[in-house]
């Protein structure tokens, strides 16, 4: 069913009783051309993008759990391309493109939000490597201002311009960027995917690979042997424990990150808001919620909760930005696991396997990402070279040396 | 969570800073032939397992010790809780005791060459060569053995 208004008005009028469901649930085949390991934003955008611009069929999504169970449904949903590196900015300013087209790509209303986003600076040293940002995202095509403190107060005239430590000088603002509806995000791609005729199979472990003299020719799952001419597995937050499967070891620590909500609010804050000189991000969902975050807690983590200290830290940045939001009350808070790679940047690669591809890696930011993380992954999938927006995400890039440390803090994930 | 630090007991962990997993110790040998593999290994690739794990602490805001901490990463239980200087030093200690093995054997194989060489002066030199190609192949089925037993492979 093609949703529109007329579909919705038709629906009104016959009191909503012919809604079909959204997608499928098909029985796996034995065989497929192409088997996605994991029906999360990644995986499902994957299918879509390889079925609708790719020209593939014959593709089945396995899902351990139920689709978008795993962090598309927990997180704070801010969409972005903000980046600085060579390697990092083209890619995220194509996923930006792609979200502005999402919701017609996918027939699905995903309340993309171009509300902006502006990241504060409160030093003279940080307003300089925020116009370097600024000018390497303009050269890239994405758009930036540099705002001063008076063109951010007539936007945001809440902050606490005053704070002795850390006073707000101004900020870097991109339009383009903003919130997407996180879940819907998952079910429309699965909706389009599906209508394609891609298999989304749910509550289908894989349990082990199959591979014969160094190629994968499929995967042991609960639901049986499905073979496969290739796979590829986009499970970020699992990548380790799956990849194990196949005998590899990768450049990836898990890691929790929390995140928090408040009660529903008016209208306060127009848009996302990051602290420079913490680690604090902010927007207001469309239900009225704060929704932000900061730092992962720091240590590796399969448990899908974080503890208090970080909480409070948390609170603190937001505290010292805004002080007008320590009286709102917090509704809930929960930890996704993230993928930390060694330099802070994702992997979408081949992997020593043949016919084994890798989708991974991506420490906290894989939502933005979703729509090219999708492409560039149907790209490889089908056409067995990077696409050319993901050159430099490459599995071998820590040993020739070629690291995308956006942050420059090293090998070490919990610093990313 | 709490640590419970061997001399100074129960600490809140966030007290400490973490490096990560606790095969750091284990620093690879910069003069070893396969160094470059041992580096990319022993920097950038992780066993990241779901359940026990054995990490390196530091406790940051108390005694600065290194601690290694047995930590389960599914439910965040401290199982185990252990100076990191004294396990550095067990290894280097069991590490000299080996070292000091595969002397004493060099000795006592070098000694058994040198009495081969005295009662068998009147053998060819294909002889030798062929002994030479025997002792190569066992040495080559002993590393195919230890590649097998290395159950993860790494990637390159």
């Amino acid at each position: 069913m093609h949703y529109s208004i007329w579909s919705l008005i038709n629906q009104a009028l016959t009191g909503n009783r012919n809604w079909a469901p959204v997608w499928r649930d098909p029985e796996p085949k034995s065989h497929y051309d192409i088997v996605i390991v994991g029906g999360g934003g990644h995986g499902l955008a994957t299918a879509f993008y390889l079925a609708s611009r790719y020209g593939m069929k014959n593709i089945a999504v396995l899902e351990k759990g139920w689709i978008g169970s795993g962090n598309i449904g927990r997180n704070t949903t801010i969409v972005r391309s903000n980046y600085l590196l060579d390697g990092n900015e083209p890619f995220y300013e194509k996923s930006l493109q792609l979200w502005e087209g999402l919701e017609q790509d996918i027939n699905y209303n995903a309340m993309m939000s171009q509300r902006g986003i502006i990241n504060l600076y409160h030093s003279d040293a940080q307003r300089d490597s925020y116009v370097r940002r600024g000018n390497a995202m303009r050269l890239h095509g994405a758009d930036a201002e540099l705002l001063n403190q008076d063109q951010l107060r007539s936007l945001c005239p809440f902050l606490d311009y005053e704070n002795a430590r850390f006073p707000i000088m101004g900020g870097l603002l991109q339009k383009r960027a903003g919130t997407a509806r996180h879940d819907a995000v998952a079910w429309g791609y699965a909706r389009a995917a599906d209508q394609r005729g891609v298999d989304i199979i749910q509550n289908c472990d894989v349990t082990d690979f199959l591979i014969k003299d160094g190629v994968c020719t499929g995967v042991e799952t609960s639901k049986g042997t499905i073979r496969a001419g290739k796979i590829g597995v986009a499970v970020a937050g699992s990548t380790s424990r799956v990849m194990a499967k196949a005998g590899l070891r990768l450049p990836i620590e898990s890691h929790v990150l929390q995140a928090f909500v408040t009660e529903g609010l008016k209208p306060v804050i127009p848009g996302v808001i990051t602290f420079g000189a913490g680690h604090f991000y902010i927007s207001q969902s469309d239900k009225g919620g704060l929704v932000f975050g900061g730092d992962i807690d720091g240590y590796n983590s399969y448990a899908q909760r974080g503890n208090l200290p970080v909480f409070e830290d948390v609170c603190e940045g937001g505290m010292a930005i805004m002080p007008m939001i320590g009286r709102a009350r917090m509704l809930r808070n929960w930890g996704g696991i993230m993928d930390m790679s060694m330099d802070g940047s994702p992997i979408i690669d081949k992997t020593p396997i043949d016919h084994l591809y890798l989708n991974a890696g991506w420490c906290y930011g894989g939502f933005k990402a979703t729509p090219a993380s999708g492409l560039c992954f149907a790209h490889l999938l089908a056409r067995d070279e990077p696409h050319e927006v993901a050159t430099k995400l490459r599995l071998d890039r820590f040993r020739r040396g070629a690291m995308l440390d956006e942050r420059g803090a090293g090998a070490q994930p919990n610093l990313h | 969570m709490i640590i419970n630090h061997p001399h100074l007991g129960p600490r809140d962990a966030s007290e400490f800073s973490i490096l990560g997993d606790a095969s750091l110790i284990n620093r690879p040998d910069w003069q070893a032939g396969d160094a470059d593999d041992a580096f990319y290994s022993y920097l950038y690739l992780r066993d990241n397992p779901a359940g026990l794990h054995r990490e390196l602490w530091f406790h940051e805001q108390g005694d600065r010790s290194w601690l290694v901490v047995t930590r389960d990463t599914v439910t965040h239980a401290i199982i185990d809780v252990a100076l990191a200087s004294d396990i550095a030093k067990a290894a280097t200690s069991k590490m000299s005791k080996v070292n000091a093995g595969k002397k004493t054997a060099a000795k006592k194989t070098a000694a058994k060459k040198t009495a081969a060489k005295k009662t068998a002066a009147k053998k060819t030199a294909a002889k030798k060569t062929a002994t030479k190609k025997t002792t190569a192949k066992k040495t080559a089925a002993k590393k195919t053995v230890a590649k097998k037993t290395a159950t993860k492979r790494d990637v390159t």
